[in-house]
């Protein structure tokens, strides 16, 4: 989910035009308005690492363009 | 989350399937790679990952879904303590439906049992601010991913200072049975795909002495079918090349260190313990209890309660699923006496249980 606001240890995500409320205090990583986290059960766990997230899309597509023959 | 569909995309997922097939074509063995996280029991049914594979490999499941290995004594405390008039029970959905010996929450409820279904501690938190009279009892059932939330809710309930809500423990923690799993002989682990969420709090570190010293493949993987497709090809190299370690496929959102801010709120207010493991028995230090400096949120301290003796169903073999050494179409009430809508065992009733899931989308 992405954040929205931040207040304290206190944070608004949405989703899909859904907000729920998400507690940062398990969260190691900083975070700011417009970082995407992981939430479980009420508490943001992880911080998506967008870069990470790419490298990996960006793998896939070298894959898909190895792939010669296949549509 | 963002990105979605870039990790869905049907053309690069045939092209990994295509190339997992060409990379084990000439590997003369065969391998078993289980999966130790309910919502990979899931996806993996969902999306069809099994009928994808070449036949060399094949998927089992594993004890990773925190409502399926939740022993039956627990569910009857939980009942026991539902029949107290001052006590509400707040839960995730899923408990309630699973069978304890002689009744289950959903049963209690409609005798008039206070059963609140929550999606976070901090609401049973927030139930036990508006109602003081009443005791709140969180059923704190889950592994490292649920753990430090309930943590982080019980130091909040202590630093709010309220005397009304507690948590009976149930917690659990995923890579000592893991290990358990992978010494025995029968079921011939070849390779864990390892918890996403769970190892997003712990890392890979913790599962090091797998790979290390059990010489299992590791690789924490993600939900999505290329995830998932990647994991099991990174899985069949590793087995392929005989060099056994621990890979994370689902970097995006596992540190190398893992969560040190969660591990260490869950160490502040769990320490390990010995706890029993559907089908599994005890296992040593598997367990998470609630330390003694918190034991005035100890539900199973604090609340006395008579429980009934404890029986299992004695047809079901969710004990035996749980451990990947039977199949639901091995259990003759699969599909007949038990159903999601029937559930004779825990398997059926979580949605990530096997036999929930291979109810829903087995042939
Ligand atoms: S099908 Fe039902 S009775 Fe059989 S093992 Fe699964 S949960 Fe138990």
């Amino acid at each position: 989910m992405q954040i929205k606001t931040i207040d304290g240890d206190l944070a608004v995500c949405e989703i899909d035009g859904v907000q729920r409320e998400a507690s940062l205090m398990l969260l190691a990583d900083p975070v700011a308005v417009g970082d995407f986290v992981l939430i479980h059960a009420g508490f943001a766990i992880s911080k998506l690492d967008e870069e990470d997230a790419q490298a990996t899309i960006d793998l896939f597509r070298r894959i898909l363009a190895e792939g010669g023959g296949v549509e | 989350m963002k990105y979605l569909d870039a990790f869905r995309d049907g053309a690069v997922a045939r092209r990994l399937v295509e190339q997992l097939h060409a990379r084990v074509a000439d590997y003369a063995g065969a391998m078993t790679f289980m999966e130790v996280c309910g919502t990979h029991t899931m996806a993996i049914y969902q999306h069809g990952i099994r009928s994808l594979l070449p036949p060399q490999i094949r998927l089992i499941s594993g004890p990773g879904c925190p409502v399926c290995v939740t022993p039956v004594d627990y569910v009857d405390h939980a009942v026991a303590l539902s029949r107290l008039p001052e006590v509400v029970i707040a839960t995730f959905g899923d408990m309630v439906r699973v069978p304890g010996s002689s009744s289950n929450l959903q049963h209690e409820q409609a005798r008039g049992a206070s059963v609140r279904i929550v999606y976070s501690p901090l609401d049973a938190l927030a139930l036990a601010q508006k109602q003081p009279e009443k005791k709140i009892v969180f059923l704190g059932v889950g592994f490292e991913t649920t753990a430090p939330t309930i943590a982080g809710s019980i130091l909040a309930a202590q630093r709010q200072g309220l005397t009304n809500f507690f948590v009976l423990g149930a917690n659990k923690t995923i890579p000592i049975p893991m290990a358990a799993l992978a010494a025995d002989p029968e079921l011939q682990v070849s390779g864990y795909l390892c918890p996403a969420h769970v190892s997003a709090i712990i890392g890979p570190g913790a599962y090091a002495p797998l790979a290390e010293q059990l010489g299992v493949p590791c690789v924490i993987t993600g939900f999505e079918p290329l995830d998932m497709l990647q994991g099991i090809a990174m899985l069949a190299d590793q087995v392929i090349e005989g060099r056994p370690r621990v890979e994370t496929q689902y970097s995006r959102i596992v540190r190398p260190e893992g969560n040190p801010r969660a591990r260490d709120i869950l160490a502040q207010v769990f320490a390990p313990c010995d706890v029993p493991w559907r089908g599994i028995g005890v296992i040593p230090g598997s367990g998470l209890c609630i330390r003694d400096e918190f034991a005035a949120f100890d539900a199973a301290r604090r609340i006395a309660v008579e429980v009934e003796a404890p029986r299992e169903h004695p047809g079901c073999l969710c004990g035996e699923i749980l451990k990947g050494k039977v199949r639901p179409g091995d259990c003759p009430l699969f599909r007949t006496a038990c159903t999601p809508e029937n559930p004779v065992g825990a398997c059926m009733v979580s949605s990530e249980g096997t036999c929930a899931a291979e109810y829903k989308y087995g042939i």
